[in-house]
C-alpha cells in the first residue's frame, strides 16, 4: 500500500520548512521510523522519520523546494513485513497547504475551502511563502483574488518570511572584482536569522550596560570540587550553570528583565526559561532550559550539555527553542574579550559572557592579577530604565564573585 | 379541452420568453407562453439576430469570391453572380429550422404553446385575441417579456420598402445601389455592411460625432477607420430632419447636429436603426396598474416584480441593454426567483458584440467610464496582426485590449476588434466572474496556434511583458 510522507508539525509559529537534504533516495529500503528526509524550518533543522516500513517511493518535494505543514514529501511503498501491524489509512495531507514547487503535474492547491488557486494567487502565495488558509477570500464561493492576497501581503506585520534583503540595490562592481566574486544563496536559516536579528533591532530600544567579573571564586571552587562533581552527576562542571543561577536570582530581584512587551502590557513571566545559545555550523541556536529556577546546579549544567551535544549534531528542534524568557550567550568560547549582544525577541535582556583573560586589578589598593570577565547586559529601555539595567548587571557580578550569596540567598 | 390556468403565463416567446418558459417548466412550474407571432421565437429569430447573422455569413462569403480575395489562396473563381431570392430563401430556412426547433423545446419540457396578442385582465387573467389560441387564461403569475420595436424619428416614417427598419432591410428584394443607414449603432452598422457587400453604395448618418454610442472610445474609433476601408461612408454629428419615399427612391433632408444648412441626399433606401422602444402597447398595463419608468420601459425591482404583485417583467421591456443574452439571463434570473431560489443577474458583464466582419466584442468598462469614475487602470493591447493563427487565416485587422486595476489588476474591461471577436471574448466573461486578475488570464494555457491567444497576450502587455509584440 502506498503512504504519502508528509510534512509534520513543525513547531509553534513555524508554518513552512525547505527540504534540505534527502537522506534516503527513491527504490531505497526504510524501516519504520527510519529518517528519510531533513528539513530546515525558520529555526532548525529535523528529521522526517518514514511512517512504516517500506521503500522510498517517489519524491514529491525535491531539495530545496519549500513546503508547508502537511505537504507532501515522498510516497512509501509499504514493504513486506509479515510480523508488522498494518498501519492506518494514509495520512491525509491537511486541505491547507499549497504543494511543493518541484511537485509533479496535477497539483490541486486548496484554499480553506478547498478551492483551487488561481494562477496569479498560486504564485503570489509560492513567491512569498504564504499560507492561503490564513487570508480572507473574497471571490466566488470565497475564492483567493490576486486582490485578497496583494491586501493580506500589505497589511500582514514582517514575518519571518518578510524581505531580509537591503532596499538599496547593489552597487556594480568593477568588472576585475565582480570576476572574482562567488554569489551564494542565504540559507532559510541564515534568512531568519537575519530578519530576526533585523526584527530585534528596530523594536526594542535597545542598548548595553557593561560590568566586569572576577572569575577567580568560581575557578577555585571549580578546580576543588569538579572531580567530585562529574563522579556524582556523570556531567561535567562548567560555568554556565552558575551563571544560569546568578541570573535567576538577578531575574528575581529585577523581574522587568524577565518580562515581555506585548502592545502596551507588559507580561512578568513567573517562571524562569533561560536560553543558553551555543553554536552550531548553521548558525546559532538558543535552547531553553525550562524552568530553570526549579532545577539544581547539576540538572542544569547536565541540560546544558545535552543541548551542546544536540546541537553538534542538529539535533536541536523548535520545541526545545520556544518560551525562553532571558538568554545567555557565551562569546569568550570564541575569543570575544566584549560585546554588545542582541535581543533574543521577545525577551527583554540577554547576558553576555566573555572569555576568562588574566588582568591587573586593583583590589584594597593593590595591584593583582586576577582572572577577569567582561559581562554585557543588553537590555530592551523601553520596560528597564538603566538603574536596573546596573543593577541587575551589579547582581550578578556580585553573585558569581562570591558564590556563598547564591547559597544563602543574599 | 384545452388547459386554461397556469401556475405562470409568459408574454412573449422571444429569447427572454422562451427561455423562462422553458426554465419555469424545469423548476415544476405548469407554464404557457404566448407570442402573437405563428413562428416563435420572437423578434431575434424571426427578425433580428437570426437572420442577420445568415445573411451577414452569406454576403460575406459573396464578397469573398466577387471580390478577389480568393485568388491569394490560389483559388480562381470565374465570373460570380448573387441570386439574391436563393440568399434570402436560404436565410429563411435557417430562420424556420430555429423558429421549429424552439417548439420542438416546448413540447418536450411541456410548455404551452398559445398564438395570440395577450391583455392582462385583472390580477392573474390574461385574455387573448386574434390569434389561434384567443379565450381566457388565469394564472397564479403572470411573465411579461413582450420584447421592442425599431424607434423612428420624427418625420420618418418606416414603410418597409423604400424607408425600412431591421426588419424590412432583412429582406430587400434587390441590392440597392444605395442605401443609406440612418444610425451607427451596432444594427446600422450590421446591416450597413451587409448591404455593401452585396455591392449597394452605403452611407451611414449619425447624430454623434462617434459610431457605435456607448463603447469604448478607442474601439469606436479603430472600428470605424476599418469599416471606412471596406467602403463605408460616414457622416457624423448629422442629423435626419426628414424623409420622403417615392417610386424610385428616398429623399432626406439632414443638417449638421447642431445647426446649419440643410442639405438634400437621395438613396433608393434607407434604414432607419436608430434604436428600438418597449412593446407594451395592448397588454393593458395601465388598466392593472403596472408602473412605468420615466423611459417608458415597466418598472420593476430586484425580484423582476412590477408594481403590481405577481406581475412580472423581463428583458427588453425593463431597464438595461436590449440584447437577446440579456433578456435570457433575465428571465433564468425571474423565474428561479419564482421558485423561492436565488436568481441573479450580473449586468456588469453582459457581453456587446457586433457581428460585423472583423467582429467587435466588449465586456465591462471602457477606458471612458473607468476615467470617470476615477479608478486607475493599466491597459494592454495586442493586435491581431501579431497572432499566427490570424495570420493564417488572412483576418489580420484589429486587436484586444484589456483593462485592470492598477493596485489589484482585477480585470475590469476587455474590448475586441477582430475575427470571432464576439467568440473569443468569453474567455474573459468567465475569467471576470471569478474576478480574475490579467495574471490570471496571463498564466493560463492558451492553445496554439488560436486566435485567443491575442487575450493571453494582451494580458501579458498589462504587466508590460507580452512575448509576441
Amino acid at each position: 500500500m502506498a503512504i504519502e510522507i508528509t510534512v509534520p508539525t513543525l513547531g509553534e509559529s513555524v508554518a513552512d520548512a525547505t527540504v534540505a537534504r534527502w537522506i534516503k533516495k527513491t527504490g531505497d529500503a526504510v524501516a519504520a521510523d527510519e529518517p528519510v528526509v531533513e528539513l530546515e524550518t525558520d529555526k532548525v533543522t529535523l528529521e522526517v522519520p518514514a511512517p512504516a516500513a517500506g521503500t522510498l517511493g517517489e519524491i514529491i518535494a525535491a531539495e530545496g523546494a519549500n513546503v508547508e505543514v502537511g505537504a507532501s514529501l515522498a510516497i512509501l511503498n509499504e514493504g513486506a513485513a509479515p510480523a508488522t501491524p498494518a498501519p492506518e489509512a494514509a495520512p491525509e495531507a491537511a486541505p491547507a497547504a499549497p504543494a511543493p514547487t518541484a511537485s509533479a503535474p496535477a497539483a490541486i492547491l486548496a484554499t480553506a475551502s478547498d478551492l483551487p488557486l488561481s494562477p496569479a494567487v498560486r504564485r503570489l502565495v509560492e513567491e512569498n511563502n504564504l499560507n492561503p488558509a490564513a487570508i480572507r477570500g473574497t471571490g466566488v464561493d470565497g475564492r483567493l483574488t490576486k486582490a485578497d492576497v496583494l491586501a493580506h501581503m500589505k497589511g500582514a506585520s514582517a514575518t519571518p518570511a518578510a524581505t531580509v534583503a537591503s532596499a538599496a540595490p547593489r552597487q556594480t562592481p568593477r568588472p576585475e572584482d565582480a570576476a572574482r566574486e562567488e554569489r551564494v544563496p542565504m540559507s532559510k536559516l541564515r534568512q531568519v536569522i537575519a530578519t530576526r536579528l533585523k526584527t530585534a533591532q528596530n523594536t526594542a530600544a535597545m542598548l548595553t550596560t557593561f560590568n566586569e567579573v572576577d572569575m577567580s571564586a568560581l575557578m577555585t571552587m571549580r578546580a576543588d570540587y569538579r572531580q567530585e562533581f562529574e563522579a556524582a552527576y556523570g556531567t561535567r562542571l562548567g560555568f554556565m550553570g552558575m551563571f544560569v543561577l546568578a541570573s535567576i536570582q538577578a531575574l528575581q530581584d529585577f523581574p522587568a528583565v524577565n518580562a515581555e512587551i506585548d502592545g502596551t502590557d507588559i507580561i512578568y513571566k513567573n517562571y524562569y526559561n533561560i536560553g543558553v545559545a551555543v553554536g552550531t555550523p548553521q548558525g546559532l541556536v538558543v535552547p531553553v532550559v525550562r524552568d530553570a529556577g526549579a532545577m539544581n546546579l547539576a540538572a542544569i549544567e547536565s541540560q546544558i550539555a545535552d543541548f551542546g551535544d544536540r546541537a553538534r549534531n542538529g539535533k536541536i528542534t523548535p520545541d526545545d527553542m520556544a518560551g525562553g524568557t532571558f538568554t545567555i550567550s557565551n562569546g569568550g568560547v570564541y575569543g570575544s574579550l566584549m560585546s554588545t549582544p542582541i535581543l533574543n525577541p521577545p525577551q527583554s535582556g540577554i547576558l553576555g559572557m566573555h572569555k576568562i583573560e588574566k588582568r591587573p586589578v586593583v583590589i584594597d589598593d593593590q595591584v593583582v592579577i586576577r582572572p577577569m570577565m567582561y559581562l554585557a547586559l543588553s537590555y530592551d529601555h523601553r520596560i528597564i530604565d538603566g538603574r536596573e539595567a546596573v543593577s541587575f548587571l551589579a547582581r550578578i557580578k556580585e553573585l558569581v564573585e562570591d558564590p556563598r550569596r547564591l547559597v544563602l540567598g543574599v | 379541452m384545452s388547459e386554461t390556468a397556469f401556475d405562470l403565463i409568459v408574454i412573449g416567446a422571444g429569447p427572454g420568453g422562451y427561455v423562462a418558459a422553458i426554465r419555469a417548466a424545469q423548476l415544476g412550474m405548469k407554464v404557457a407562453c404566448v407570442d402573437r407571432r405563428e413562428s416563435l421565437g420572437g423578434t431575434c429569430l424571426n427578425v433580428g439576430c437570426i437572420p442577420s447573422k445568415a445573411l451577414l455569413n452569406a454576403s460575406e462569403h459573396y464578397a469573398e469570391a466577387a471580390g478577389g480575395g480568393l485568388a491569394a489562396l490560389g483559388i480562381s473563381v470565374g465570373s460570380v453572380k448573387l441570386d439574391l431570392p436563393k440568399m434570402m430563401q436560404g436565410k429563411d430556412e435557417i430562420v424556420g429550422s430555429l423558429t421549429g426547433g424552439i417548439d420542438f423545446l416546448f413540447k418536450k419540457n411541456k410548455v404551452t404553446r398559445l398564438q395570440g396578442q395577450a391583455r392582462i385582465d385583472g390580477p392573474g387573467k390574461v385574455t387573448l385575441t386574434d390569434g389561434k389560441d384567443k379565450g381566457s387564461y388565469t394564472a397564479e403569475k403572470i411573465l411579461i417579456a413582450s420584447g421592442s420595436h425599431a424607434s423612428s424619428l420624427p418625420g420618418i416614417e418606416i414603410d418597409e420598402t423604400r424607408i425600412v427598419s431591421s426588419t424590412g432591410a432583412l429582406a430587400l428584394p434587390k441590392v440597392p445601389k444605395k442605401l443609406i443607414v440612418i444610425g451607427a449603432g451596432y444594427i446600422g452598422l450590421e446591416l450597413g455592411t451587409v448591404w455593401a457587400r452585396l455591392g449597394a453604395e452605403v452611407e451611414v448618418i449619425e447624430f454623434l460625432p462617434r459610431i457605435l454610442p456607448g463603447m469604448d472610445d478607442e474601439i469606436a474609433k479603430k472600428f470605424m477607420a476599418i469599416a471606412k476601408k471596406q467602403g463605408l461612408k460616414f457622416r457624423l454629428k448629422t442629423a435626419v430632419k426628414a424623409a420622403s419615399s417615392g417610386k424610385s427612391g428616398v429623399t432626406l433632408t439632414v443638417a449638421p447636429a447642431d445647426g446649419g444648412d440643410e442639405e438634400t441626399i437621395k438613396a433608393d433606401v434607407a434604414l432607419v436603426a436608430v434604436g428600438r422602444h418597449p412593446a407594451t402597447d395592448g397588454l393593458g398595463l395601465e388598466e392593472a396598474g403596472v408602473a412605468m419608468t420615466g423611459r417608458g420601459r415597466i418598472r420593476v425591482d430586484a425580484r423582476f416584480e412590477t408594481s403590481v404583485e405577481d406581475i412580472y417583467a423581463i428583458g427588453d421591456v425593463i431597464d438595461g441593454p436590449m440584447l437577446a443574452h440579456k433578456a435570457e439571463e433575465d428571465g433564468v434570473a425571474a423565474v428561479e426567483i419564482m421558485a423561492g431560489q436565488a436568481g441573479h443577474v450580473d449586468y456588469e458583464l453582459v457581453p456587446g458584440i457586433v457581428y460585423t466582419a472583423p467582429e467587435v466584442a466588449t465586456l465591462g468598462k471602457s477606458e471612458e467610464a473607468l476615467k470617470e469614475a476615477g479608478i486607475a487602470y493599466n491597459k494592454g493591447s495586442f493586435p491581431f496582426s501579431a497572432n499566427s493563427r490570424a495570420r493564417a487565416q488572412g483576418h489580420a485587422d484589429g486587436f484586444v485590449k484589456i483593462l485592470a486595476d492598477a493596485e489589484t489588476d482585477r480585470v475590469l474591461g476587455v474590448h475586441i476588434i477582430g475575427h470571432e471577436a464576439g467568440t473569443i471574448i468569453h474567455e474573459c466573461a468567465t475569467a471576470m466572474a471569478f474576478g480574475a486578475s490579467s495574471e490570471d488570464i496571463a498564466r493560463t494555457c492558451h492553445g496554439h496556434p488560436t486566435l485567443n491567444e491575442a487575450v493571453k497576450e494582451a494580458a501579458l502587455a498589462v504587466d508590460g511583458r507580452a512575448i509576441h509584440m
